[in-house]
């Protein structure tokens, strides 16, 4: 290599680089700043100012009064239960439709895939129907099933990616040690299948974490909202003065994934770039 | 081999009861949606078969004309934003990033896992000009750019464009990371030889690079479509469809005609309208890929 020296253009892409941090950053980390402010703050100070110290009783406001609470735990309920079953269900369908032998397999590999053409919209009105006239409307029964079924057609595209580069030899191997298909798919085919299951799960969790449209429409108790839905509506519980505890519930639904990104960000992204997205 | 992959028993318990779910609650559901739309009202109170009534009425609808404007308008702003921006980052973090490689991507990448409602509260909050200015407003104001602080998403002429660029700024990383999966399996020699012939950038760019992206780009195109199209939780949280229905997308104008005008069968067939919609969207994208394989 030659001596770099710094040239105009570099310190032109230096900035550039700066820039494009700074706006992808700069609105998160405002967010934590604003959510520790005393009301007060937000009147006699601009608003990018740095809090003046860490004002607590926003998050405590936005946890009790505002529910938050009990939004976040059944959001987490919801989104638990749907992954689970999401991640089994796509995990089965998805070695059935690649590794065993039937005759439809093909068939049905395609047909889950058209549920990825589904706007959500479209299947809204009728979704609402059922679930009146079989009077699972505000359970939490309705939510999950909805949040399982609109899972599956993307789950099953990722995971059969990975289930077609499955070494067949593993499986012929496993048989002829006596593996029986239920042992099989416990032993030798979930366990070779965990990236494919970290993809999904995270995928599926900022899916079913952010879902608004199903969770305003299927439920209107209160007691079963969920974390955005209870966001949505959180400025008529507050009015529009009280921002600090506006700002504290924004953050307390952001925390988890931030966390969970901050776990899993390399498995999520190598997850997208090496392979099943790129089509 | 045969007897254990062929095995009926465990196909149909692998199978079954996600098919049913899908059946159910993602397939017929479509379908029903379809034979809604030849009905006119709620059903049980005064459900009528009305033929195409419902699609006669779309023509002269002028709200929906509107909301079906908004839509496009969104979509093609959006759409062809998170995709160019996308890949100007993703380019960024391959030719320009030394140092910091895996913090800065990980930071542009924050936006995308924010859950749509919290980020429209926030950009709510971003865009304020009463009681108190909003960020972007207090920085114009600080930066001695005054006559800039408006009502972003307080007046119809900028409403829409702030719903964009909220959008934006949530997926550009999404795009960038598929995008720079493909630019990392562009291998280094045909990058050198092609500076060692005397290549400049953008020819490199023009001749090379996009080339060799046309199927992640027809990709990701097909993404932020599906992903445009159905614009509602993020509209709903940044503006709820206001002021007056400068931000009211299609599948918010669905949602008010069945849930608060109760009229079902008129929502439906908006609804087929949104679905058409993300079929020929998707087929006309797809129309650029076959054309030069």
């Amino acid at each position: 290599m030659e001596k770099k020296t710094i040239t105009p253009v570099d310190v032109i892409k230096k900035i550039i680089i700066a820039l494009v941090v700074i706006v992808d950053a700069y609105p998160i980390f405002w967010l934590f700043t604003c959510a520790f402010k005393k009301s007060s703050e937000f009147v006699t100070k601009p608003s990018f100012a740095l809090p003046e110290g860490l004002y607590l009783k926003n998050f405590s406001e936005a946890w009790t009064r505002g529910n938050m609470g009990l939004y976040f735990r059944n959001s987490l309920i919801y989104t638990a239960l749907a992954l689970v079953f999401i991640v089994i269900l796509s995990m089965t369908i998805g070695f059935a439709v690649t590794q065993m032998e039937w005759k439809m397999k093909n068939f049905f590999a395609d047909f889950f895939l058209l549920g990825l053409m589904v706007p959500v919209a479209t299947a809204l009105l009728p979704l609402f129907q059922i679930y009146n006239n079989t009077g699972l409307t505000n359970t939490r029964l309705c939510l999950v099933l909805t949040y399982i079924a609109f899972g599956l057609s993307l789950s099953i595209f990722l995971v059969t990616g990975y289930m077609r580069s499955l070494p067949r030899e593993i499986l012929e191997a496993s048989v002829i040690d006596g593996c029986g298909i239920y042992s099989m798919m416990w032993h030798i085919v979930f366990p070779l299948m965990k990236n494919a299951a970290v993809t999904v799960l995270v995928l599926q969790f900022f899916y079913k974490w952010n879902d608004l449209l199903f969770s305003m429409t299927f439920i209107s108790d209160s007691k079963l909202k969920t974390i955005q839905t209870g966001l949505l509506y959180f400025e008529n519980e507050f009015g529009t003065k009280d921002w600090g505890a506006i700002f504290a519930s924004i953050a307390i639904s952001v925390f988890p994934m931030l966390i969970i990104y901050m776990i899993l960000n390399k498995t999520v992204i190598e997850g997208m770039t090496s392979g099943a997205v790129k089509g | 081999m045969k007897h254990v992959l062929g095995n009926k028993k465990a196909i149909a318990l692998f199978v079954v009861p996600g098919l049913i779910l899908y059946v159910g609650l993602v397939f017929v559901p479509v379908i029903w949606s379809f034979v809604y739309s030849l009905y006119s009202g709620t059903p049980g109170l005064s459900w009528s078969f009305s033929g195409l009534k419902n699609y006669s009425k779309l023509l002269i609808d002028s709200k929906f004309h509107e909301s079906l404007m908004v839509t496009i308008r969104y979509i093609l702003t959006t759409m062809l934003g998170m995709v160019v921006l996308g890949l100007a980052l993703a380019m960024m973090y391959r030719f320009w990033l030394v140092k910091f490689k895996n913090l800065i991507r990980t930071i542009t990448f924050f936006p995308v896992i924010l859950p749509t409602v919290a980020v429209g509260q926030l950009f709510r909050k971003i865009y304020e000009i009463q009681p108190n200015y909003g960020l972007l407003n207090s920085i114009l104001d600080a930066i001695g750019l005054h006559d800039l602080v408006q009502p972003w998403i307080g007046q119809a002429s900028t409403a829409l464009g702030c719903l964009s660029v909220m959008d934006i700024w949530v997926s550009v990383g999404f795009y960038a990371v598929i995008f720079y999966g493909g630019l990392i399996d562009i291998p280094d020699d045909i990058i050198e030889a092609a500076k060692v012939d005397g290549c400049s950038s953008w020819q490199m760019f023009k001749n090379i690079i996009f080339p060799l992206l046309r199927p992640i780009t027809i990709t990701c195109l097909v993404f932020a479509f599906a992903g445009t199209v159905k614009v509602f939780e993020s509209a709903i949280a940044l503006t709820n469809g206001g002021p007056g229905s400068a931000t009211t997308t299609l599948s918010m104008y669905m949602y008010n005609v069945a849930f608060e005008y109760r009229n079902y069968g008129y929502g439906s067939a908006i609804a087929i309208v949104i679905f058409l919609i993300c079929i020929i969207g998707t087929r006309i994208i797809r129309f650029f890929d076959v054309k030069e394989a």
